[in-house]
């Protein structure tokens, strides 16, 4: 029933709530920055830069966009699709492994 | 028959969350999307469209990188500036980065304030949004010609493997595309909303549909996803 009412006026939430995410998206982002700054290597370096980009990606998505209040047959028709991005990714991740071997097998430096 | 309506109520109660809400809205033989309207919702399937373009980009980029015998440039360097002596590393980078953000949050307030019926408020919140938003296309020029003028194109670059040049024009190229074309839909609306065309329901010249606030909702989804996958552009392309 809130939802309802709350469809009906359009989207409203308190702006406190875009004061806070913003503040959060700054916090990540100079999070992920400081990943760069303090030259953090290794796989800890791309765990840090995956985690602050998922963070910051779920709050614009979430809030900004008003997804988390959508209906859950919009949010399912319009995240789920983006599931084969990842089986896509995997094909490719494969694929390049394979280009790679190739290059360094037939183009590598002679013996 | 009371009996009967609060049974119903119960139904149609239960048929509000989970999984069973999602059968029931896509079996209910009318509109699927229900409390949606066909313009948001048909942004938001523009934008699923969008994200398959971007994220084939990043996984030709991907590709490119993973399968390259020749190490790729340390971007850190490549994106630093020397500021007062010191070089600090993706400086410019950070600074749009924040820039963006900025202006998704000017965006969000704007459409906050459009729902209130604030006319002023939002027509000011969203020309701040396409000023940040300039801003950020500004710096990306600045970007560009700084790598331009250092040696950089789609086929080499002075630093190491080729692609290094042809995906950063590709993606950043496309990214920045659709930031100008964002600050010319800004422009647009907030225009509109400064007018009054959505508190006097004013027919747009093209549709003739009554203008209504939600247009700036709609307007500010496109302007989040462009803050979106600068994100990820940022994490994959930048700083990986």
């Amino acid at each position: 029933m809130a939802q309802a009412t709350a469809h009906a006026q359009g989207q409203q939430h308190p702006i406190k709530l875009y004061l806070v995410v913003w503040a959060w998206l700054f916090i990540l982002s100079a999070c992920s920055y400081f990943v760069d700054f303090f030259q953090v290597q290794g796989l800890l370096r791309y765990a840090l830069i995956v985690l602050f980009m998922l963070l910051k990606a779920g709050l614009i998505v979430a809030i900004f966009m008003h997804m988390a209040w959508e209906r859950l047959s919009l949010v399912y028709a319009i995240l789920v699709p983006i599931s084969a991005v990842l089986v896509f990714v995997a094909i490719m991740t494969l694929e390049a492994d394979y280009t790679l071997l190739s290059r360094t097998i037939f183009f590598g430096p002679g013996p | 028959m009371a009996e009967q309506a609060a049974t119903d109520l119960r139904v149609i109660d239960a048929e509000t969350s989970g999984l069973r809400s999602i059968a029931s809205d896509f079996s209910s033989d009318r509109q699927a999307f229900r409390n949606v309207s066909w313009g948001k919702a048909m942004m938001w399937i523009f934008l699923l469209s969008d994200t398959f373009v971007f994220s084939c980009f990043l996984i030709s980029y991907m590709t490119a990188r993973m399968s390259t015998t020749v190490p790729w440039p340390n971007t850190s360097e490549v994106f630093a500036l020397t500021i007062g002596g010191t070089s600090l590393p993706l400086i410019l980078i950070a600074i749009m980065t924040f820039v963006l953000i900025s202006s998704s949050g000017t965006m969000a307030m704007a459409v906050n304030f459009g729902y209130r019926r604030d006319r002023k408020r939002t027509a000011i919140l969203m020309l701040a949004t396409a000023l940040l938003g300039a801003t950020f296309v500004g710096m990306q020029a600045f970007e560009w010609t700084k790598l331009i003028h250092e040696g950089v194109r789609p086929w080499t670059n002075p630093w190491g493997a080729a692609q290094f040049g042809s995906s950063f024009f590709m993606i950043t190229g496309f990214h920045g595309t659709h930031v100008t074309f964002g600050v010319i839909f800004l422009l647009v609306i907030a225009r509109k909303v400064w007018r009054g065309d959505f508190d006097h329901e004013r027919r747009g010249f093209f549709t003739s549909r009554k203008g209504r606030y939600e247009s700036v909702e709609i307007m500010g989804l496109y302007w989040h996803f462009v803050d979106l996958v600068w994100v990820f552009i940022f994490a994959f392309f930048y700083l990986w």
